[in-house]
């Protein structure tokens, strides 16, 4: 007999195969809030075809996997952002992309720019630069594939179980909050 | 009747078969649009990824009960669909459900899957769903008229309303529907580009427009059941038109072989060129095809 037959954390025959598809096939929502987004239309055409990597783009947060942040974000982007992370369905994942997402960048004593986006939401994976080129977007998103395949993207987990912590940071930048609850 | 265990099996093995034979044709499309462009592309089993990632998305939303119910109209007509259509000439396993009188019913039961779709997508309370109804049944209206005409005329020209009869008609290369009824044949395949909803006819999904039309709030789950729904339903369309207009299929590899030239038709159509506008495409349909269409039904009346 296997030992490990009743063990929770051998992988099934089913996980091998989810996750071999959810690395492979990443549906990405590009949320286009900085100058970084200019990156993006060169990295899905011709020129680099993230799309042999089975990276498409989509048009809704219902459809997409991958949350895109392409740059700095405003406070009043931020309550969008946030409302369109929610509304996708797990596991997600988000990659921030550009040093504003990090820390600022050259937004860094900006009024009304938030400096680290991962007081707000769960980042998998930072793609750094100012900004970043197309190269450097596929090996972020190559970085993802990997996390996603040894089980350690589950950056929507933390989410989850941290909803409160997220929601008390999210509230002190954002002081009008309008917006109903987080529905899973 | 006796109980018929060979086509009990065929009723199970056909879409099984259609779905496996419609996502491959996705994503041949997928890897032909790219090679179009320029680029490398996905793999051909990209689709197959597509949906097993879909189906193992851990949680799904749904707005009521229509949503829910949504997608599950659209596979239960594309599974209708499907069984009604003698697949394969002559073949008893693939014959299914065809019967007298099965190319009236599928006019009908054709339109039931999209009509379910625009319900559950109403219910989701997106505008760009809505739109995307609207636009997808107008749109419908204009390519029906076409579509019915070419095949009334092909069935009074063959004397029958059953497929496998029709098939029969065609034996032998020169007597395809494509060369004895040369007006409805054209007719009928302009309106087989509407029904694919490729470019230009792809006003009803427009991503850049309408953020995806209809299924814009379906993720998830409810997603990858439509996209199954659209594998084998692609593969009915195909498997009825060149049933009808190409003399049918005696065996699996001719059935691929047309199905495959059939689909890169709409396929190439739809690589060069750009989107009609809602108006531009009713008007496109209600102007040629369906004069041709006409023209057609007179002459098949005159003579016969
Ligand atoms: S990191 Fe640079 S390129 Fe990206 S949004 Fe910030 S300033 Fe713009």
């Amino acid at each position: 007999m296997n030992p490990n037959i009743n063990d929770k954390d051998s992988r099934k025959i089913v996980d091998i195969i989810q996750s071999y598809a959810q690395k492979h096939s990443l549906w990405v929502l590009a949320y286009g809030t900085g100058c970084g987004a200019i990156e993006i239309p060169p990295t899905m055409t011709s020129r680099y075809d993230a799309e042999r990597f089975g990276i498409t783009g989509r048009p809704t947060p219902r459809m997409a996997d991958v949350l895109l942040i392409t740059g700095y974000l405003a406070t009043k982007t931020l309550k969008r952002v946030i409302r369109s992370y929610e509304q996708m369905q797990s596991p997600k994942y988000v990659i921030g992309f550009g040093s504003c997402t990090i820390n600022g960048g050259m937004y860094w004593d900006s009024y009304n720019t938030i400096k680290s986006l991962d007081h707000y939401l769960p980042v998998d994976v930072y793609i750094n630069g100012c900004m970043p080129r197309p190269e450097a977007v596929i090996s972020g998103f190559v970085k993802l594939q990997e996390m996603i395949s040894n089980g350690t993207a589950n950056g929507w987990e933390k989410y989850r179980d941290n909803l409160d912590l997220y929601r008390s940071q999210q509230k002190e930048v954002i002081k009008n909050w309008q917006m109903p609850d987080y529905n899973w | 009747m006796s109980f018929d265990w060979i086509k009990l099996l065929g009723f199970i093995v056909t879409p099984l078969i259609a779905s496996a034979v419609g996502f491959t044709y996705m994503g041949l499309s997928r890897k032909i649009t790219a090679r179009v462009q320029n680029r490398i592309g996905p793999g051909i089993s990209q689709s197959f990824i597509d949906v097993v990632k879909l189906y193992s998305k851990k949680t799904a939303i749904n707005h009521g009960l229509m949503q829910h119910m949504g997608p599950v109209f659209a596979i239960t007509a594309s599974i209708t669909t499907l069984l009604f259509l003698p697949v394969i000439k002559d073949s008893i396993f693939f014959a299914n459900f065809s019967f007298r009188g099965d190319l009236i019913f599928l006019i009908y039961i054709m339109v039931f899957g999209q009509l379910g779709m625009a319900l559950g997508a109403g219910q989701t309370g997106n505008p760009n769903s809505a739109i995307g109804v609207s636009r997808g049944l107008s749109q419908m209206v204009g390519f029906k008229v076409p579509y019915v005409m070419a095949l009334v005329a092909i069935m009074i020209h063959a004397k029958s309303t059953n497929l496998q009869e029709i098939i029969a008609v065609q034996d032998g290369f020169r007597n395809w529907m494509v060369f004895q009824m040369p007006l409805a044949s054209l007719a009928g395949l302009l309106a087989y580009l509407g029904y694919m909803g490729y470019a230009p006819f792809d006003v009803p999904f427009a991503p850049a427009e309408l953020a995806s039309g209809p299924p814009s709030e379906f993720g998830g789950k409810y997603l990858a059941l439509m996209m199954t729904s659209r594998s084998i339903f692609t593969f009915a369309k195909l498997v009825l038109f060149v049933d009808v207009f190409f003399g049918g299929a005696s065996n699996f590899i001719e059935l691929l072989i047309k199905t495959f030239l059939l689909y890169l038709f709409a396929l190439f159509v739809g690589l060069v060129n750009p989107r009609f506008r809602t108006e531009q495409s009713i008007q496109f349909w209600w102007k040629w095809p369906t004069a041709i269409g006409a023209l057609a039904l007179l002459l098949v009346a005159w003579k016969g």
